[in-house]
């Protein structure tokens, strides 16, 4: 938290409080008895981990796993087929800058970019419309990656009445389906989880509470700090001691019960779920979010004839290459697991989607080092 | 999905580790053996001997887009960035520079004397000569713009190379990092954020010099945190001398406007460019003075330890973040703005 | 996913919203955000939109929050404690020792 008074942002970073949450989640590991497998299901809260170097200091007893909480690693190769596609036919396709490098099935907008194609990265869905005011006449589409938390920016533009020229290809992901289908595997033996704290602030934490009754696993809503994070896995830790499967909201000062309900109201009449592929996870049902009918004009997959083909390049599917990104973002394997991790898949040369975005969990491990015992260096 | 690589990529120029292994790969094969610190040694310049000094040579190619920036523009940038690759071998009196340019057909004249201006005006700063150059025109497309090269030479009586540092070393930064990285990214991507983000693009001959005076031969290694930041500077630095380095982050300094506009689009500081600081691998008995000479100086206010040597994990690179300790990455390709 | 940052509006026009992130300013949408927006308030950005007006008495209370926790996680030790303590006075072994 800010403050033209920065002292007030060291009280979410203050080690003091810090060292007393990892003692106190040590004691709770303890006390479980056994391993305990807690899950999280976004790609900021392992950037944050990994960042602040806290999975140096969790206890040895927890095991804490990453989930499909990335929306570029879930994002289809077909679904950036469709971008590349209307790039290359012509149409200046606008894109956050996480999206940019994903591999398609044979290329990525960034290639696309290279051989001439028009893409655009812009940081907000109104520099594209503006794009769009700016050029009457020309057709510009905005490539809408991300979970409910970016498409409610999405919504809002699209509400706003772009103009003529604007165009959206959603490939928006829906957070709570994706826990649903984590808490369905037969293998799963996660016992509770971390939410998404700022996907969370558009939902509200209610929504978690007939899955924790479902599951009987707890679910506890957390920010980004590093003292929000380990308060998180110390009420979680506590829950599953318990045996309480309840949710709990450790992010009150973003987060409430119904959550931020203009934002949710503007998602709903502008988008509607239906099942969709997730790169390496197959079907997800309700995990994608397509526009209504009443917003069809603005559909580019209803505007423009989007030719695949062109791009396609079926032979690549990156799982045949032993690509596991799949199992990893399911939480049933890690990063080092990977044959291909840190060799053949490399930031630079990534095979699988994992290892494309800054908040895939490959890329994390590549890029904070894993899981390597460093207490004793220095 | 991956590839052999046949084209060159963005990446390539971008500092980190795909130039690097560009260089390795293609470059090296010109490099033969010298007296002194020739091309196999791929430090900030090379060095030759000459009677009982060393003559330092170095050259720089800039390509910055936009051409003005917040701070500075390529003519700023050229010079100091040539006089600073000088003063990173520990030749901190150029004895003058070179100045080739490439610009595009309709080019305007207006602008081209400007940035010209600013050239002599940064020459003069870092008492450098500007006292040969070249000038091509290429046709409307061929090129963007502006295109600058320059070259510098200076003496020295001790080489200062980047592969010096031992274990129980520290590390000095002379000022705040990532200024000139964030303030490029923050125009050419349209970030739309007003606040005072500033290249810090200046010629640091003069700083440098006060800490060598000050240090001696405690000053054991330098180079300047360009592209790929201190991130790719402290990687070099680890890997050429073969030591571990650890990184105590809440020591480094950092502006407010960098720090809040890295946050905002998901950007490490560390990984962002500088080109007006210096890193500085120090024995620990030179490192107060050091730090002494260079606070004392305008362009070394904020110089701070923010690393130590160890003897630990040779080549790698490692941050204590104060709650926990992380691995620090090798900075690869362009950095982009990210939401997620 | 989803990098949020709180920052300070510090002017307003229409939807629009100049908000300070302590060292930059930049604008804001504020078509989605869920509570009415006055200049001095603390906002949540998510890609050029606010999405979340941060009560300011937040920090005070989420920092109670972490105290809460703490206690919470000291309490059942002290009861854990206050347990061995009594099984000990009765004669019998306490948790984790042989035999019992």
């Amino acid at each position: 938290m800010p403050a033209a008074d920065s002292s007030q942002e060291l009280k979410f970073r203050d080690p003091e409080r810090a060292r007393a949450l990892t003692e106190a989640l040590r004691r709770n590991v303890e006390a479980i008895g056994r391993e305990v497998s807690v899950m999280h299901v976004c790609g900021s809260h392992e950037q944050a981990i990994a960042r602040f170097g806290l999975r140096a200091v969790l206890p040895q007893g927890l095991r804490l796993i990453m989930g499909p909480g990335c929306p570029v690693c879930v994002t289809d190769g077909a679904e950036v087929d469709e971008a590349v596609a209307l790039a290359r036919q012509g149409v200046r396709v606008c894109t956050y800058g996480d999206m940019l490098r994903l591999p398609g099935t044979s290329q990525s907008l960034a290639d696309a970019h290279a051989e001439g194609a028009r893409v655009d990265v812009v940081y907000s869905v109104d520099q594209a419309v503006e794009l769009a005011r700016a050029h009457p006449g020309e057709e510009v589409a905005f490539l809408a990656s991300g979970f409910e938390t970016t498409a409610v920016a999405t919504a809002a533009a699209a509400l706003e009445g772009p103009p003529q020229g604007f165009s959206i290809l959603s490939v928006h992901k829906y957070v709570p389906a994706a826990m649903e289908l984590v808490a369905a595997l037969p293998q799963t033996r996660i016992e509770g989880y971390l939410a998404a704290g700022h996907a969370a602030t558009i939902t509200g934490w209610a929504v978690f509470e007939p899955f924790a009754r479902r599951t009987g696993a707890p679910v506890v809503v957390a920010g980004f700090e590093p003292l929000d994070i380990l308060a998180a896995l110390v009420a979680v830790t506590e829950l599953i001691r318990d045996r309480r499967p309840e949710v709990r909201n450790v992010y009150p000062r973003c987060v409430t019960r119904e959550g931020n309900l203009p934002a949710q109201r503007a998602l709903w009449q502008v988008f509607r779920q239906r099942t969709g592929r997730w790169r390496g996870i197959a079907d997800v049902p309700d995990g994608n979010l397509e526009l209504t009918p009443a917003f069809a004009r603005l559909d580019a997959r209803r505007r423009f004839r989007i030719d695949v083909a062109a791009v396609r390049d079926q032979g690549a599917e990156a799982e045949a290459l032993g690509c596991i990104c799949g199992s990893i973002m399911l939480g049933l394997a890690s990063p080092s697991d990977c044959a291909l991790f840190g060799r053949a898949c490399r930031p630079e040369s990534p095979v699988g989607a994992c290892m494309v975005s800054s908040e895939g969990q490959c890329r994390i491990w590549h890029t904070y080092g894993g899981l390597p015992d460093l207490r004793e260096v220095g | 999905m991956a590839k052999p690589v046949q084209r060159i990529g963005l990446k390539h120029g971008s500092g980190g580790r795909a130039m690097r292994q560009l260089v390795e790969e293609v470059f090296l094969t010109l490099a033969t053996p010298v007296d002194g610190v020739g091309l196999a040694a791929l430090d900030d310049g090379a060095a030759l001997r000459v009677g009982d000094r060393w003559l330092v040579l170095t050259t720089d190619s800039h390509v910055v887009q936009p051409p003005f920036f917040p701070g500075g523009d390529i003519g700023r940038l050229s010079v100091s960035g040539t006089v600073n690759d000088l003063a990173m071998m520990g030749a901190t009196e150029p004895l003058g520079l070179t100045c080739a340019v490439i610009l595009e057909e309709g080019y305007p004249r207006e602008e081209l004397e400007r940035v010209v201006a600013s050239i002599r005006d940064t020459a003069r700063e870092a008492g450098a000569p500007i006292v040969t150059g070249d000038t091509k025109v290429m046709g409307k497309g061929q090129v963007d713009g502006i295109l600058l090269n320059t070259a510098g030479v200076g003496l020295t009586d001790r080489v200062v190379t980047d592969a010096g540092l031992a274990p129980g070393d520290l590390i000095i930064v002379t000022g705040t990092i990532g200024d000139h990285g964030m303030a490029v990214m923050a125009h050419r991507h349209d970030l739309r954020l007003s606040g005072d983000l500033r290249s810090d693009v200046a010629p640091l001959n003069g700083l440098v010099r006060a800490a060598l005076r000050a240090g001696g031969e405690g000053v054991v290694a330098m180079k300047d945190p360009t592209r790929g930041g201190l991130a790719g500077v402290l990687h070099e630095m680890a890997a050429k001398a073969r030591v571990g380095i650890v990184v105590d982050e809440p020591a480094l300094p950092v502006r407010d406007e960098v720090r809040a506009a890295a946050d905002l689009i998901g950007i490490d500081p560390l990984l962002v460019a500088n080109e007006g600081k210096a890193v500085l691998g120090v024995r620990p008995g030179a490192a107060e003075r050091v730090l002494a000479a260079l606070r004392a100086h305008p362009l070394g206010a904020r110089a701070a330890v923010v690393a130590r040597a160890v003897a630990e994990r040779p080549g790698t690179v490692i941050l204590d973040t104060g709650f926990g300790k992380r691995m620090l990455a090798e900075p690869e390709g362009e950095l982009l703005p990210r939401i997620c | 996913m989803c990098l949020g940052v709180p920052g300070k509006v510090i002017a307003i026009d229409g939807l629009k919203a100049t908000v300070d992130f302590f060292g930059v300013q930049r604008e804001l949408r504020l078509d989605i955000v869920d509570q009415p927006v006055q200049v001095g308030d603390y906002v949540l950005n998510h890609v050029g939109y606010a999405i979340r007006r941060i009560p300011p008495e937040e920090v005070g209370e989420t920092l109670a929050l972490f105290d809460q926790i703490l206690r919470e996680a000291a309490g059942a030790e002290d009861l854990m404690a206050a347990d061995v303590r009594g099984e000990l006075a009765a004669g019998k072994p306490g948790p984790g020792s042989a035999g019992g």
